[in-house]
């Protein structure tokens, strides 16, 4: 019974573990570098747990074939294509603020920041 | 021409924003004009389309011609129409607001700030225009990643409540994804009224559960709803006065209106009110955040922080009505995100009117500036007592439905809240009353020093509206009445 979970829907149990690590990246690291890593692995195992709802095995690309098979839903990895680049522009607007930070404060660490400030 | 407009009102925003650049490169003066004037379009737009959506009933624009729910649908009804006018009225003043204010405040840097102040208007539009749920997360990102740029312009410590605020908005934004994601695997529909059809048949299944319970979650931060409302105080502080203004009025208000859809018209009402009590619940945590908004706000020394703790309490009165979920309380909630935004705007507005002129942040140092600036003080007067729900202003208006609505729902703990928070209201203003009318100032001679006319123009007519709109009451409380009707049994 557990086996079968664990080897049948694996990829939804990588995807809750990278969201448990990437929330604890978030909330517990002090240091901003660390928030963001945290922040881009919350993000990521989103996208795969969309990725794997929308598996088909042995499906192929949804074009016009000449007998009938089994072909995969595109819809959503194009919602994922639109949400990567969400992810991306977010870690840059992230990234530029610490850069900015670092500049300001000559730190990442949010504690000393916090002292500074 | 005329049936494309709800697809225009977002066009001509990312159009504009896309120019905004060329314009800058040519002359920088140029850019705050442009900004207005796009705002400006995008108003007209706005109140072109509730002046249909009540005169001839809902609109649906589909994108591209393709049929919903295959392709995307821009579905207006009255509410989307009103919080659309509210949204875009808002931007169109605090753009002609700004050019004076932000020009003091971060000189030298209108080029990418009227880009992302075109970009953040479009898109909160764009959130309250759209029919499709996938949408409605795109355009809330657009609009998210605007506000944290536009945070971050302000002073030294803006730097850091824009990174947190980024953090606490990803995290909102991917469980709003996430709960997308849940919704669409078990329907295959990303379509709100298809939505709404296919899931009345799952409500068993505890996947609509979790996805319930994570758009809820999500679309709470983006509220700042109050255990959720820890980004708010900072960004509101250290933004600049005029982004502080224009996100007060409006982009908690987006996250509002998108909670409402997604509860009323995606999930039915019966579903979150009677099967799982997640109305019963927002209602009693919103209760709890209206009374620590208030006290918290009396612990303030930084007017712009008095300011941001007293929203939280606000956001806590809108969803109180809400979640309440009687007509009466429901049409109190929505008229309450006219009101707050209406006295919001004009109170952060007044605050970075006195920032402009002398500087001082601490309103114990506010002695005599009702002479100097007596316009602006009057205004702030104005929104103060509508903050705290004295007649003939708006204020009063909202809060009436919404203590009428506890005690139709014989709640009596809500009524003793709304009532008791009123009251802490008073308690925060007069603080300010006192000092800038009865505080003596013992060094100077104080001469009269109003602001310039276009940011004094705008806090005037926001004082001007909460008072007529106060008297004439009746005008939004039958737009919103009738949408009200249409919804709970």
């Amino acid at each position: 019974m557990i086996q079968d979970i664990i080897f049948a829907k694996y990829n939804y149990i990588i995807y809750i573990t990278l969201m448990t690590i990437g929330f604890y990246g978030m909330i517990g690291k002090r240091n901003l570098i660390k928030k963001l890593i945290g922040m881009s692995i919350f993000q990521y195992s989103i996208f795969l747990f969309y990725i794997s709802a929308a598996d088909v095995s042995g499906g192929t690309a949804p074009i016009l074939l000449k007998e009938p098979a089994v072909y995969v839903n595109p819809l959503p990895h194009v919602l994922i294509l639109t949400a990567i680049v969400v992810a991306v522009s977010t870690l840059a607007v992230g990234l530029s603020l610490a850069i900015r930070i670092h500049r300001e404060f000559g730190t990442l660490d949010e504690d000393k920041i916090i002292e500074l400030s | 021409m005329i049936e494309h407009f709800p697809v225009l009102i977002i066009a001509v925003g990312l159009l504009g924003a896309f120019f905004t650049p060329i314009i800058g490169l040519i002359r920088k003066e140029l850019c705050s004009p442009w900004a207005s004037l796009i705002t400006l379009l995008q108003f007209l737009i706005s109140i072109f389309l509730l002046y249909q959506v009540l005169a001839a009933g809902n609109i649906s624009y589909w994108l591209g011609g393709w049929q919903p729910p295959w392709g995307i649908e821009y579905a207006i009804d009255i509410l989307n129409a009103f919080v659309l006018v509210l949204v875009a009225g808002v931007c169109f003043s605090v753009s002609i607001y700004a050019k004076k204010s932000l020009g003091f405040e971060v000189p030298g840097k209108e080029l990418p700030l009227y880009t992302l102040y075109i970009l953040l208007s479009t898109g909160m539009l764009g959130i309250v225009v759209t029919g499709d749920i996938f949408n409605l997360y795109v355009f809330l990102e657009i609009g998210s990643l605007a506000a944290y740029a536009l945070i971050a312009v302000g002073d030294r410590q803006s730097l850091m409540a824009s990174f947190n605020y980024m953090i606490m908005g990803t995290i909102s934004a991917s469980f709003i994804l996430l709960g997308i994601g849940y919704l669409y695997v078990m329907t295959g529909t990303l379509n709100m009224a298809d939505l709404s059809e296919r899931l009345p048949e799952l409500y068993g299944r505890p996947v609509i559960l979790v996805a319930l319970a994570l758009l809820v979650v999500g679309l709470s931060i983006k509220t700042a709803l109050f255990p959720l409302h820890t980004w708010l105080p900072d960004a509101y502080t250290h933004a600049p006065s005029a982004v502080s203004a224009m996100l007060a009025g409006t982009f908690t208000k987006v996250g509002i209106y998108a909670l409402i859809r997604v509860m009323f018209t995606v999930i039915s009402p019966e579903y979150v009110i009677e099967t799982v009590p997640v109305m019963n619940i927002l209602s009693w945590v919103a209760a709890a955040g209206i009374v620590a908004g208030s006290v918290l706000a009396i612990a303030q020394y930084d007017i712009k922080r008095m300011l941001a703790y007293s929203s939280v309490s606000q956001i806590g009165y809108i969803i109180l009505g809400v979640s309440m979920a009687n007509k009466l309380a429901m049409t109190g909630g929505i008229l309450h995100i006219l009101s707050h935004s209406l006295m919001k705007v004009g109170l952060f507005m007044v605050a970075g009117a006195i920032i402009y002129r002398t500087g001082i942040r601490n309103i114990y140092q506010l002695k005599g500036m009702g002479k100097k600036m007596p316009f602006t003080m009057a205004a702030f007067v104005i929104g103060a007592l509508s903050m705290i729900g004295i007649p003939p202003t708006i204020g009063f208006a909202s809060k009436f439905y919404l203590a009428w609505g506890a005690l139709e729902a014989e709640n009596w703990v809500f009524v003793a809240v709304i009532l008791l928070s009123s009251l802490l209201t008073a308690v925060y203003f007069w603080r300010i009353f006192e000092n800038v009318y009865f505080g003596v100032h013992e060094h100077e001679e104080i001469k009269k020093d109003e602001v310039p006319l276009s940011m004094l123009l705008p806090i005037l007519i926001f004082a001007a509206i909460t008072l007529l709109l106060g008297l004439f009451a009746s005008l939004p409380i039958g737009v919103i009445e009738h949408w009200v009707t249409g919804v709970l049994p």
